[in-house]
């Protein structure tokens, strides 16, 4: 079957191949297709990433305090009226940087999301639709890149351009791009072997219609799926790099560095050390469940076996 | 026999590839060797001095030979900031990160195999529920934070066990070093357990759903029987790919819980040295690593053969 293509490669490792596993045995559900309900994992994931979201941009235009506001005095307070989350070793408020550590961690997402996305697809198009030992150089290239792994990556290139923001989404962006790619290409020569486009070719359909009316469509819901994966890696990664400190540099807000800044004090404020780890896991958590919706929502196999 | 040749071959190319894209990344972008070394305000004559003494001014396929020779032959440079011998700084570390790494690996088999089987088995009882929901959500919890969560309860308020550190005398106090490497284990065992235990339980879902199973259960066999006799091998063969390559992960996540609790193994090493610039150091340290990661993949992908004769069958058809 089909599913056997994308799952039991190594490849789509991590969230992707649990959910796989009701899909190959044939389905229970048959084409239950429709405007049934939705999946409770796309509305929960879709309400989790959706706070992150009005979080992250509400905090572009305002913030309780200013961001380098060390206040009246009270270090290391706890949570109050006045400051929800509690204060840092500094006095600032925890909650104005947690606002703002949403906003980065969009940022992330959605940049290595756009990296990956661009430069997996076009890989991964030109591998299944081309000819033979295109295909074959640019797989074992992929291959490669998806075995180096991302924390790897990110500290080569850290160690040469040095720690920043972008120096983060290049990397999980080129490392998210292999699994893109591997995903476009066994879809895209899969839909390319099927009888309804040799059909198509046959009625005098050129290529890019070929793409356009038949690729897209088939194509699109696995890659949505493999990109909210995705982004929940990446939003994770970035949290791993800033809590070593190779992250975005200190003006910038990041839950990995406000966890690794509160560990330290964490017995006199454990907030600090649990807010910024409970904001990681909501963001993950909501686009890995997304994903997941997403899959269930698009592929009939999954219906009703869960 | 040809496939396993076939796959050592190919393994052998991607530890080729993967040493020509670490030394590339280090060497082509911008900034070089010499100027991470001697930093801001160096006469051109000192940096000329240093690119001649590194072998930087040689072109960068001589270097790469050069190094990769040297490699081969086990000589993994001179770190810029110690002066001490690559080879050697990483042996030093070993005893840390190796025995960190195996026994999160260790524990995290013997907590996911179990549980996964089991949340396939009763997929729609609470217990099933249950475990899926668990490691839906441990799958998004960064390692680094169940460290942190860790210390702050059993370290700092319960001080049951040390928040970090290892003993100055190493393993010379065996229960002192036993005791500061049990909070990392543990975390790091959890990170790995919530993912395989997904995995686990995807594989004997597999094979639940099979005619085999349904033959055996009609046949009198009871549902543990029936999946003990007929299922488990069946379900090894992708729970060993996702074992391989949770070992490999295994040492990353001892690379980034290392620095957590503070344990001068493998991971610190690379951190301070990706912080000071060690070129040498990182270039070595990342190839390592990553030839773990290749090495276990054709491992795991030797194994499968092994477990499974349908995949020896097909190649023999081919």
């Amino acid at each position: 079957m089909t599913g056997e293509l994308t799952t039991t490669t190594p490849v789509a490792r991590g969230v992707d191949a649990p959910a796989a596993a009701p899909g190959t045995p044939g389905g229970s559900g048959g084409r239950a297709r429709g405007a049934r309900r939705l999946p409770p994992s796309l509305v929960v994931g879709a309400v989790l990433v959706g706070l992150v979201a009005v979080v992250g941009l509400v905090s572009l235009v305002w913030t309780p305090y200013a961001l380098d506001d060390t206040g009246t005095g009270e270090r290391l307070a706890g949570p109050s009226a006045a400051h929800w989350g509690g204060t840092d070793r500094l006095g600032r408020d925890l909650l104005s940087q947690l606002m703002t550590g949403a906003g980065n961690a969009l940022v992330v997402a959605a940049a290595s999301m756009l990296v990956a996305g661009v430069l997996g697809v076009a890989v991964g198009v030109l591998a299944g639709a081309t000819r033979r030992w295109v295909d074959v150089t640019l797989l074992s290239g992929v291959d490669l890149l998806i075995a180096f792994p991302t924390l790897l990556l990110a500290m080569l290139i850290v160690t040469v351009r040095g720690a920043s923001l972008s120096s983060a989404i290049w990397a999980i962006g080129i490392s998210g791009a292999a699994v893109i790619a591997r995903v476009t290409r066994v879809n895209v020569a899969r839909v390319l072997r099927e009888d309804y486009v040799t059909a198509a070719h046959a009625a005098g359909t050129g290529w890019w219609g070929v793409v356009l009316r038949h690729v897209v469509p088939n194509v699109w819901p696995t890659l949505l799926v493999q990109l909210m994966l995705l982004g929940g890696g990446a939003v994770l990664a970035e949290a791993s790099l800033s809590y070593l400190g190779l992250g975005a540099p200190p003006p910038n807000a990041s839950w990995g560095r406000l966890l690794q800044e509160a560990q330290s004090t964490m017995l006199v404020q454990p907030w600090g050390a649990i807010l910024p780890g409970l904001a990681i896991v909501v963001a993950v958590l909501g686009l890995n469940l997304l994903g997941d919706g997403i899959r269930e929502r698009t592929d009939p196999n999954l219906r009703g076996d869960r | 026999m040809r496939a396993a040749l076939l796959r050592i071959g190919a393994l052998l190319i991607s530890l080729v590839l993967a040493s020509v894209v670490v030394f590339v990344v280090l060497r082509l972008l911008p900034g070089d060797a010499a100027g991470a070394t001697l930093g801001v305000g160096t006469t051109t004559d000192q940096l000329d001095q240093l690119r001649s003494e590194l072998g930087t001014d040689q072109p960068v396929v001589t270097q790469y030979v050069q190094w990769l020779g040297q490699v081969v032959r086990g000589d993994l440079g001179t770190s810029f900031v110690s002066r001490l011998a690559v080879a050697d700084l990483i042996t030093q570390k070993l005893p840390i990160t190796v025995p960190l790494s195996l026994s999160a690996f260790v524990l995290a088999v013997l907590v996911s195999v179990p549980l996964g089987v089991i949340a396939a088995v009763h997929r729609r009882g609470p217990v099933g529920v249950a475990v899926s929901a668990v490691s839906q959500l441990g799958v998004a919890v960064p390692v680094f934070w169940v460290g942190v969560l860790l210390v702050l309860v059993l370290a700092l308020q319960a001080r049951w066990l040390p928040a970090g550190g290892f003993p100055r005398t190493g393993w010379d106090d065996p229960a002192a070093a036993v005791r500061s490497l049990v909070l990392p284990v543990v975390t790091v065992a959890i990170a790995m357990s919530a993912v395989m235990v997904r995995y686990v339980r995807s594989a004997t879902l597999d094979v639940l759903d099979q005619d085999y199973l349904r033959t055996a259960r009609s046949l009198g066999y009871g549902r543990w029987h029936a999946l003990a006799r007929h299922g488990l091998r069946n379900a090894a063969v992708p729970v060993v790919s996702i074992l391989g390559i949770e070992l490999a992960t295994s040492l990353l996540g001892a690379v980034v819980i290392e620095n957590v609790f503070a344990l001068p193994g493998l991971g610190t090493l690379l951190l301070d040295s990706v912080t000071s610039r060690d070129l040498p150091v990182v270039q070595a340290l990342v190839l390592g690593l990553t030839a773990v990661v290749l090495i276990m993949n054709a491992l795991v992908d030797l194994g499968q053969r092994a477990i499974d004769p349908r995949l020896r069958a097909k190649e023999v058809a081919a």
